[in-house]
């Protein structure tokens, strides 16, 4: 294969290193300094994509993060599928493999193409909204055809097998861009001593100076931008991150930088590199030096391969040593657009004309192009060009003054690319991303960053200032006020001479006119990568659509991966100009990060896997996996859910499970319960305050249950509080509210009773905790121990501290079962060892564990609350049954005391808990299922409550239920119906939520 | 991203290090019988949701514990001044 449009000198690739590259299964040879795109214009590829609507042939039209079209599907294997990459930022590698990402069979036939053509007509703006609404059921369907059509490329479906991570960074001065005006700022800021960070999205620094044939100081640009780069990196306190795209501006300074590693060295990263890396960054000042994109000018049929924006013309042939065609017709509004005809001409190829829209421009290009002899066509436009996979040639014809007719004649010039400026826009995406709004500006024809109350600096381009000397001037200016303002003396720099160029002024046109009114006109398009049309934006106007950001959404202009870089203020413009007003007026969307894509492996970074957040093993974790337990996620905690035996079923190893702790002895790891710790001499004072039940008489060595209730005098969370000392407590909460409740008991503390004298910590990981409950946990406890654990000795709602196992313990004589328990306390060091002795000391008893999903049960049968299962934050004390447990003695107003007490509290009929037992004892009836009181009855039906526990009891021989239902606790004996999704009816008791030993004589022996 | 000066560690750290925990100043009645229902719902539910100057409790949660008071402008997220509590805000809302 040939490189057909490459130059044999020039340009800052090494023609001695070739690369091999695959595109569409095709091999191709381009050069090391090569982008995927320059390589493949260098080849001669026209058409690249396919169009999301209308499935035109679509061509590379820009040479930076702008570009829409050429948007490709990179990896050599499955696993290194990379989605959305702009050909134009990816720089080419040997062996790199590509396709077009739409296109069916591919894109030079296509079948939707002749859709399109026929269509056109047929999809208005706003038509997925219009024709794919009705009917809903089908939407599934029409969304897979459209996203399939559209061509947005595929995610892998192998695991990426590259390393991401995140760095954070600090500095003084975080220059963003590093073209004349980022690197004088830099150079600036770092010989002052400012700790500096410079990022740059291309491979190397210098910005427009590598596009550009400039002299600095007499010399090629490229020497300057060495000398910069080779003095910046001797400074200890200056980070150059090239390849590297600041995606976000956020809060107070801090930024995001997508650094792409080893994207520019093959599929995957070399073994031991991380891939690509997010900084995040905080910066005491920032420097915005981000430039302008080009606009090109929107007139009929503009997306045939061919057409471009002048700079990315003159950015190939003079970096990349590439001409992207043979005959070039220019069109412009301003001087700018000339030089790419002086390269074009320079490189030895046809400039056919230079098509200005402005009837006299007199500046230094204009002249340098009239020197030379080219063709210089005035006053006239180019309003329409032939061709399908490539231009064949361009229409021509004079333009009013105000630029909004056509007059005289049309002519016809043969060319295959036409590069047209429209003026350029800056770059103004980061600063927009803090909130502050652009500003228009006449005489720049672009919008301006926004007043900011960032500590933000801007300089060069993004300022409207696209002569190199002003923003090398800007750049250093803004380094002298960083400078300033971190505290640092102004350094000594003195800049390079460059020759200013004199520039006549640009005309604000943005929409070319046709012959015929734009609706008939041949496609104008202002975004090729959402296909929106001229003719699309001013139907939407019609349609009613005033506000830009609604006629962006109805459009969806602006929606594309390049998020409008080229086409928005096109677009805007055309928007004004149907609605008769100002592009001021109208005003403009504004930008949110990301500035570009970015792969999720950078979002991700570490974090994935085994890192995706943190799991929270009890010192008894290992016994529980050598024992085959399955697992349940509480919080972060891991926690036995059950321990299947050999060719158990979930159901039989519960039965097993609570049948051995009813009739034996059960154990269960219960050390992720949160514990608080609480001292000082009002502690007591407090417990009272934030429990809805008595703590004032709680002795020493005694332990009691609490419910906790917010303001609103619902319950969120309950739990055992012990007295270990007249001013020491520890309290247990559930395990999920553990972080909630120790944050609670803070704020009530440090905003509300600062004079109560009591502290709080969180114990919840220094102990562990093994609760042995059964008949037989007393006779195994006393294996283990010289204490005198009787009835007599160590009473129900007792804590003693003893020795077990050997070790110091705090045994805690409370239940959750209903049976005989003890909860064994020991420093989490020795958890498993206690633990491992528990077991072996309990082998004769048949000591069963058993995981949280028994404890649920168990503790069903005896009508015991889980606080977030049975509650829900709409329930207080009362609705559960529990009035027991609330104390209205207390002097002081305890939070939720006034809350419970709201009329809405008291009213009758609210939802209460109560048990419920099904006709049919061996149906359980789903967690959820609501509650009717006739299921023939009219609908809609009356939902009187739900299920909120329900389990197979194997103690009981009958299935259990706890659950809501209006007026509950006055209906014990009535009948309830829950109504089942697939038409059957369960029908059920209200009964006493204490199904097993109503008496509690069980735990009490 | 918030970065945050903690008026008990006398240092700017990250947002991630605390939690918002809403409106700040918003006292508990000492009497709450003494409240009506309507009263005690205002005390409850009702917050301000200014486009401007806002007053907020804060946690530094990851890092001393402790709770402070922000003034912060919800359209700018300047943080115009943190201050203890107990402590009256000397930026306010007009």
């Amino acid at each position: 294969m040939t490189q057909q449009n490459r130059l044999t000198s020039g340009g800052r690739i090494d023609r001695s290193t070739p690369l091999t590259f695959t595109y569409n299964g095709k091999q191709y040879k381009g050069f090391k300094g090569d982008t995927l795109a320059s390589a493949m214009l260098a080849n001669g590829i026209d058409v690249v994509a396919r169009s999301f609507k209308y499935s035109r042939p679509r061509g590379i039209v820009a040479c930076g993060a702008e570009e829409p079209n050429a948007v490709l599907q990179l990896g050599a294997t499955e696993a290194t599928q990379v989605p959305n990459v702009r050909a134009t930022q990816q720089e080419l590698f040997d062996g790199l493999v590509s396709a077009s990402t739409n296109g069916w069979p591919s894109v030079d036939t296509d079948v939707m193409g002749m859709i399109g053509k026929v269509g056109g007509n047929m999809m208005p703006p706003g038509f997925y909204y219009k024709t794919f609404m009705f009917p809903e059921s089908l939407w599934d369907t029409y969304e897979s055809m459209i996203r399939k059509a559209a061509g947005i490329g595929r995610a892998p479906r192998e695991r990426d097998p590259d390393t991401y991570d995140a760095v954070n960074q600090h500095c003084d001065v975080m220059i963003v861009g590093a073209g004349p005006a980022g690197l004088a700022a830099a150079l600036t800021a770092a010989r002052g001593g400012a700790r500096v960070i410079i990022a740059d999205e291309q491979n190397e620094f210098g910005g427009s100076l590598l596009n550009s044939t400039e002299q600095l100081d007499g010399k090629p640009a490229a020497e300057w931008v060495r000398a910069v780069v080779e003095e910046l990196s001797t400074f200890d306190d200056v980070m150059l991150l090239p390849r590297s795209t600041v995606n976000g501006y956020h809060d107070h300074n801090f930024l995001t930088i997508h650094e792409r590693r080893t994207d520019h060295l093959a599929d995957i990263a070399p073994v031991n590199t991380v891939r690509q890396r997010i900084h995040r960054v905080r910066a005491k000042w920032v420097v915005l030096a981000t430039g302008a994109h080009e606009r090109p000018l929107v007139y009929a049929n503009n997306d045939v391969p061919g057409c471009m924006i002048t700079g990315a013309v003159s950015a190939y042939i003079n970096r990349y040593g590439v001409v992207p065609g043979n005959e070039l017709v220019v069109m412009t509004t301003n001087d700018y657009g000339y030089q790419a005809a002086l390269d074009w001409a320079d490189a030895g190829r046809k400039v056919v004309a230079i098509v200005d829209t402005r009837e006299a421009a007199v500046g230094d290009r204009t002249e340098a192009a009239r020197q030379r002899g080219l063709n210089i066509i005035s006053g006239s436009a180019v309003i329409e060009v032939q061709g399908t996979k490539r231009v064949t040639s361009v229409s021509v014809a004079g333009l009013s003054s105000s630029g909004t007719k056509v007059i005289g004649s049309v002519t016809k010039l043969k060319a295959d690319t036409v590069a047209t400026s429209g003026g350029w826009s800056p770059v103004i995406h980061l600063s927009c991303h803090t909130g502050s709004r652009p500003v228009w500006s006449d005489s720049v024809v672009g919008f301006l960053p926004g007043p900011t109350v960032q500590k933000q600096l801007t300089a060069g381009g993004i300022n409207g200032q696209y002569e190199t000397a002003t923003a090398l001037q800007e750049g250093l200016d803004a380094g002298q006020k960083a400078l300033a303002e971190v505290g640092l003396a102004a350094a000594d720099v003195v800049l390079p001479d460059v020759k200013t160029l004199k520039v006549a002024a640009p005309m604000s046109l943005f929409h070319i006119p046709h012959i015929k009114p734009t609706s008939q006109a041949p496609k104008q398009f202002v975004d090729y990568q959402t296909d929106v049309t001229a003719a699309g934006i001013e139907i939407a106007c019609r349609e009613g659509f005033e506000a830009i950001e609604h006629v962006k959404r109805y459009t969806a202009m602006g929606f594309g991966t390049d998020q409008g870089k080229l086409g928005n203020i096109n677009g805007m413009a055309v928007a004004a100009k149907a609605l008769n007003k100002s592009i001021p007026e109208t005003g403009t969307t504004v930008f949110r990060p990301n500035y570009t894509p970015i792969a999720f492996g950078a979002v991700i970074g570490r974090n994935c896997g085994a890192l995706f957040e943190p799991e929270r093993y009890t010192a008894m974790h290992k016994w529980h996996v050598e024992q085959g337990a399955m697992f349940e996620d509480v919080g972060q905690w891991k926690r036995p859910w059950y321990y299947p035996q050999k060719g158990e079923s979930m159901q039989q190893s519960l039965n097993r499970e609570c049948m051995a702790v009813r009739n034996s002895v059960g154990i269960l790891d219960a050390s992720t319960l949160g514990k608080i710790d609480i001292q000082g001499k009002d502690a007591r004072e407090f417990l009272g305050r934030v429990y809805s039940n008595a703590w004032a008489k709680l002795a020493i060595g005694k332990c009691r249950y609490g419910l906790m209730c917010g303001e609103d005098g619902m319950v969120f969370d309950d739990g055992v509080t012990a007295c270990l000392g007249e001013n020491h407590f520890v309290m247990t909460t559930t395990t999920g509210g553990a972080a909630h409740v120790y944050e609670w008991l803070e704020i009530y503390h440090q905003t509300e009773w600062p004079e109560l004298e009591v502290y709080f910590n969180t114990v919840t990981d220094h102990w562990s905790t093994a609760t042995i409950t059964g008949p037989n946990s007393r006779k195994l406890l006393e294996e283990l121990t010289d204490f005198d654990v009787s009835n007599d000795n160590f009473r129900y709602m007792d804590w003693k501290q003893i020795t077990v196992a050997g070790v110091p313990a705090r045994v805690f004589r409370i239940s959750f079962t209903g049976e005989l328990s003890f909860e064994i306390n020991v420093q989490a060091n020795y958890g498993m060892a206690v633990w491992e002795q528990l077991i072996e000391a309990g082998a004769k008893y048949g000591l069963t564990p058993y995981g949280t999903e028994t404890m649920h049960i168990l503790r069903a049968e005896k009508g015991f609350i889980i606080a977030g299962q049975d509650t829900d934050g709409s329930v207080h004390p009362y609705d559960l049954g529990m009035g027991w447990c609330v104390s209205n003695q207390k002097p002081f107003s305890y939070i939720g005391k006034r809350g419970m007490n709201r009329s809405d509290c008291t009213r009758a009929n609210r939802k209460q808990l109560v048990g419920l037992k099904t006709k049919d004892p061996k149906q359980v009836i789903p967690e959820g299922s609501a509650a009717v009181l006739d299921p023939k009855g009219p609908k809609p039906l009356e939902i009187q409550g739900h299920i909120s526990s329900s389990y197979w009891s194997e103690t009981l021989g009958h299935s259990i239920a706890m659950g809501f239902i209006k007026g509950g606790l006055d209906k014990m004996g009535e009948t309830v119906y829950y109504p089942m999704a697939d038409g059957t009816v369960i029908e059920a008791e209200i009964c006493s939520p204490i199904f097993f030993d109503p008496k509690g004589e069980r735990q009490n022996v | 991203m918030l970065h945050i000066y903690c008026p008990h560690c006398a240092e700017y750290r990250e947002e991630d290090e605390f939690h918002c925990a809403g409106q700040a100043h918003i006292a508990r009645p000492l009497d709450p019988e003494a409240c009506s229902d309507q009263e005690w719902g205002e005390y409850l539910f009702f917050r301000k949701n200014p486009r401007g100057l806002h007053h907020e409790l804060w946690v530094h949660a990851a890092g001393c514990r402790k709770f402070f008071n922000m003034t912060r402008d919800t359209q700018s997220y300047e943080i115009k001044e943190v201050y203890k509590i107990g402590e009256q805000p000397s930026v306010v809302a007009e």
